[in-house]
């Protein structure tokens, strides 16, 4: 039989108000509430009903120590059997509320619900589509034409599908380079012929573009001139037949006339040229890109406004059209400074989904800088007593997939890498997130008891 | 906490101004509780203070995290879990990194078990000027018998004092364990919807943490975290699924990101929990054991860079633990700290005037670096520290936050005359070599400039064929 019992707690305030008691520790009442406690019925949660019963029991409590300072002899009677009968009517009501606090109790049956979750509303805004390379047809010589860019979300995230899948450009120099070792074994035999390189990279270790670094015409190295290192370039175009990026050495002063000449050799193949930077004559670079059919990366350094103002100059100055504009924002490298990397794009990428036309553009990442992190290629570590770095051939081509993979998760659309094995496990995982890879899922009901 | 305006807070402090939480003025406070670098209980006045019983429970409330913190441990490696309040890390920080689990099984042999336990609990590696570990032992019964199961978590305490993860479905081995192990606050794993009654049972009598694991079913996820907070359980985890291949990998993911924008930008208290990961389902995808430790650590990426707030691994070699610690490391950096040091001389070791000279940046992954190659190999040298905005060397030299001129000003700032060493000379990094030309002529050939490694962990081998110079 359910009992009904009603305790008025403005009642209660009034009471205590008599005797100048202001407050009960630890417990506040205020308002006219009024509450019925149902105890025997289901209508009250399990919760609730404990919560409930302590804050009576607190008050029960407080009205025993208040009755003993009246004098009044609760200590004698507060032997279990004797509270019953012997306290005044009122706080035996609640002590003996506060004894019907129901026991812990397990839950019967789990609770129905249902769970619902938006999406990100602020997102109305797409990336750019960009199109790398130009088949005959549109006055280019590629076999076809890859497109990067026209996101509707962050990369991976169920609010939007992503409309292309991340691309890898394999890195190809115009002249032999360090390499750490886990690289330089699969380049061996084509380190001498750029032509021979691009070719292995896209029928053997499958690139999707290959990039060719005119790095010879740094005055530093060989200082090859312009149209002569441009030579190169038509090699690659003839030896592949996917769209090409074209880099040059990263001098500031001759870069500019490096990758002119390049883009005139290239003209009308939409190839990325790499890259305008504001520290030099970005002008020349992107004017360069709007005469010869290319399209311009713009490489900034790690500073979100630089970006934008890069991007601006290149639109308003150089006259790029914004589908011909890719950004490099700088990778830098997993251990090295990722985190700035990965939250310099993950910004640009929502700034730009929320609107920000200055920052609406595929992104690019030199995932191949994984190589100069000490980790990556080092045999033993300089300080004797970390733990045993094990086997370097393994440590450097994970240091590359995890420096690159995570900035996919940030919004990368086109990746410059070097190791094989990378280039085939960024891909992997970039389509699984994507939901384009079909796999055997193991049954993982009971993973716990799974042998290893 | 939603809560954006110091304001708010400020009128639950007790507008004293007493200073005893080490700020001058109780705004300062609030503002310290909005970027979190106070916790209320520094306000001791408030707590104490009886007649501030009501404001403290107020604040107390609206300062607490989106996302529930849970502590597994106890003592010195007691561990924070969840406790986040940001989808997107440049929004504020991520706060309590994933701790790592690494597995063992109750079938293992002793030795191989105790082994494998000082492998993981001795692991470390020292990375801007500190030492990095990982945290946790997942004890899994393979077996399924009690008594094993208590044996081995009993081994495990024996070999470490790591908090340890539970691993059972069956109810009699998790309270095998917790009989032994209780007292250490570990993490059940898991109650599902086979046996919640009688996990439920357990942890309440034990009083520890409890996974709750209902895979791939937000629905049914969510009526566990509601049944379990009825029942007064509170410290709950979600297991939303960790598949490690296919498409089932990418409904992980999406299901995951539901989950922390529920919490976190929808404010949906009643699913706002943390959540555990399973990287090391990748080994049940293949026999390979590269293939197998490469995408443990991709799924570990993927769950460490959206958020998830454990996770339970397998592989404790140096390719698969490196990476995911330095990837973890990097992405729960504060955003809101320029990771720099002071730009200046610094002596390593008891230098003197026959010490060489290193110059770097003052980015604080450069500079500790640097340090600690000299510093471990016992050499005694000056380091400058070049005022680059905290840019690396190679960013630095391409950006020209490192050029000539800011080296040749930094010696006159510090005041350090390089003509009255023995050999006045500064060793450039490597990547800086171009520099050298310049360097010498605004020296005015007073000062030798020498080309040190690309990598300051080559120094030693440097200094043996450079040092001192002729």
């Amino acid at each position: 039989m359910a009992e009904e019992k009603k305790i008025k707690l403005s009642d209660l305030n009034k009471t205590l108000a008599q005797y100048g008691v202001e407050a009960i520790e630890g417990v506040s009442i205020e308002g006219d509430i009024e509450i019925e406690i149902d105890t025997g019925a289901a209508g009250i949660g399990p919760l609730f009903a404990y919560y409930f019963g302590q804050e009576i029991a607190q008050i029960a409590v407080q009205l025993v120590k208040f009755a003993r300072s009246m004098g009044y002899p609760v200590d004698a009677l507060l032997q279990p059997a004797a509270v019953a009968h012997a306290i005044s009517p009122a706080p035996a009501e609640v002590v003996e509320a506060a004894a019907k606090v129901p026991e812990w109790k397990v839950a019967t049956s789990l609770v129905q619900a249902k769970f619902q979750v938006g999406i990100d509303e602020t997102w109305k805004y797409p990336i750019q589509e960009v199109t790398l390379g130009a088949t005959k047809a549109d006055g280019g010589s590629r076999g076809h034409t890859i497109k990067i860019g026209g996101e509707r979300a962050l990369p991976f995230f169920y609010d939007a599908p992503m409309p292309h899948r991340p691309v890898v450009t394999m890195d190809v120099f115009d002249m032999p380079i360090g390499m750490a070792k886990a690289v330089k074994m699969h380049y061996e035999d084509v380190i001498n012929d750029p032509g021979e390189w691009a070719k292995k990279a896209v029928t053997k270790f499958g690139a999707d573009l290959v990039t060719i670094h005119l790095i010879s015409t740094d005055p530093l190295l060989k200082d090859t001139p312009p149209r002569e290192a441009a030579k190169t370039v038509e090699e690659v175009l003839q030896a592949v037949d996917v769209p090409i990026c074209i880099g040059g050495s990263g001098n500031p002063d001759k870069d500019p006339e490096v990758l002119k000449a390049a883009a005139e050799v290239a003209q009308g193949e939409r190839a990325l040229i790499a890259s305008a930077n504001l520290n030099m004559d970005w002008e020349k670079i992107g004017r360069a890109c709007v005469d010869n059919g290319h399209v311009c990366l713009a490489w900034t350094q790690l500073e979100i406004n630089s970006q934008k103002e890069l991007n601006r100059k290149l639109m308003k100055v150089a006259g790029v059209p914004r589908e011909s504009i890719v950004m490099d924002p700088t990778t830098a490298a997993l251990a090295y400074g990722l985190d700035f990397a990965y939250t310099n794009m993950e910004r640009i990428r929502l700034g730009a989904l929320k609107g920000d036309e200055e920052l609406t553009f595929p992104m690019s990442s030199g995932t191949t800088n994984a190589w100069g992190v000490r980790e990556a290629w080092m045999v033993r570590s300089p300080n004797k007593e970390d733990s045993d770095w094990g086997d370097r051939m393994l440590r450097g081509p994970i240091w590359e997939i995890i420096t690159g993979f995570s900035l996919a998760m940030a919004g990368v659309d086109l990746f410059m890498m070097m190791h094989p094995l990378a280039v085939a496990y960024l891909q992997e995982i970039t389509q699984t997130l994507m939901g384009l890879i079909d796999a055997q899922t193991p049954d993982l009901t009971n993973w716990v008891k799974m042998e290893v | 906490m939603k809560e954006k305006s110091p304001l708010n807070l400020y009128k639950h402090l007790p507008q004293t101004n007493c200073g005893k939480c080490g700020l001058q003025t109780c705004m300062a406070f609030a503002a310290a509780l909005i970027d979190r670098s106070k916790r209320v209980e520094e306000c001791t006045p408030l707590v104490e203070d009886k007649k501030y019983a009501k404001k403290y429970e107020t604040l107390k409330s609206i300062v607490a995290p989106e996302i529930r913190l849970v502590y597994i441990g106890t003592g010195e490696k007691e561990l924070k879990v969840g406790g986040e309040d940001v989808m997107y890390r440049h929004q504020m920080t991520f706060f309590n990194k994933p701790p790592f689990a690494y597995d063992v099984t109750d079938t293992m042999d002793e030795a191989a078990l105790v082994e494998r336990v000082k492998k993981i609990s001795t692991w470390k590696k020292f990375y801007i000027g500190k030492w990095e570990r990982v945290e946790m032992i997942a004890v899994r019964s393979t077996s399924g018998d009690p008594a094993k199961f208590a044996a081995c978590v009993k081994k495990v305490m024996e070999t470490t004092d790591y908090p340890m993860i539970l691993c059972s479905f069956d109810p009699k081995v998790l309270r095998a364990g917790l009989e032994v192990a209780a007292k250490t606050r570990p993490l059940v794993y898991a109650a599902n919807k086979d046996n919640w009654q009688e996990v439920a049972k357990l942890v309440h009598e034990f009083n520890v943490p409890v996974v709750l694991s209902v895979p791939f079913d937000l629905d049914g996820l969510k009526s566990m975290a509601l049944t379990f907070e009825q029942m007064g359980i509170h410290d709950l985890i979600l297991d939303f699924g960790t598949a490690p291949n296919g498409k089932k990998l990418q409904e992980s993911l999406h299901n995951l990101l539901k989950l922390r924008r529920a919490a976190l930008e929808e404010g949906q208290r009643d699913i706002a929990y943390p959540t555990i990961a399973l990287p090391i389902n990748a080994w049940f995808t293949t026999k390979d054991p590269v293939r197998a430790a490469y995408w443990e650590s991709i799924l570990t990426a993927t769950f460490v860079i959206r958020g998830a707030s454990i996770m339970i691994k397998h592989c404790i070699e140096p390719h698969c633990v490196m990476p995911d610690m330095h990837l973890r490391y990097n992405i729960y950096t504060d955003p809101r700290r320029p990771v720099q040091v002071k730009p200046g001389i610094y002596k390593v070791g008891n230098p003197t005037d026959e010490s060489p000279v290193f110059v770097t940046t003052n980015f604080a992954l450069t500079y500790y670096t640097v340090e600690s190659d000299v510093a471990s190999n016992n050499i005694d040298a000056y380091i400058m520290s070049i005022n680059t905005d905290g840019i690396g060397v190679q960013a630095s030299v391409a950006g020209g936050q490192l050029n000539p001129q800011k080296i040749v000003d930094a010696f006159k700032e510090a005041d350090f005359d390089l003509t009255k060493m023995k050999y006045p000379s500064i060793v450039l990094p490597g990547m800086a070599a171009k520099f050298s030309g310049e360097l010498e002529d605004l020296f005015g050939g007073k000062v030798k400039i020498l080309v040190g490694p690309e990598d300051s962990g080559r120094i030693v081998d440097w200094m043996k064929s450079y040092w001192p110079p002729k």
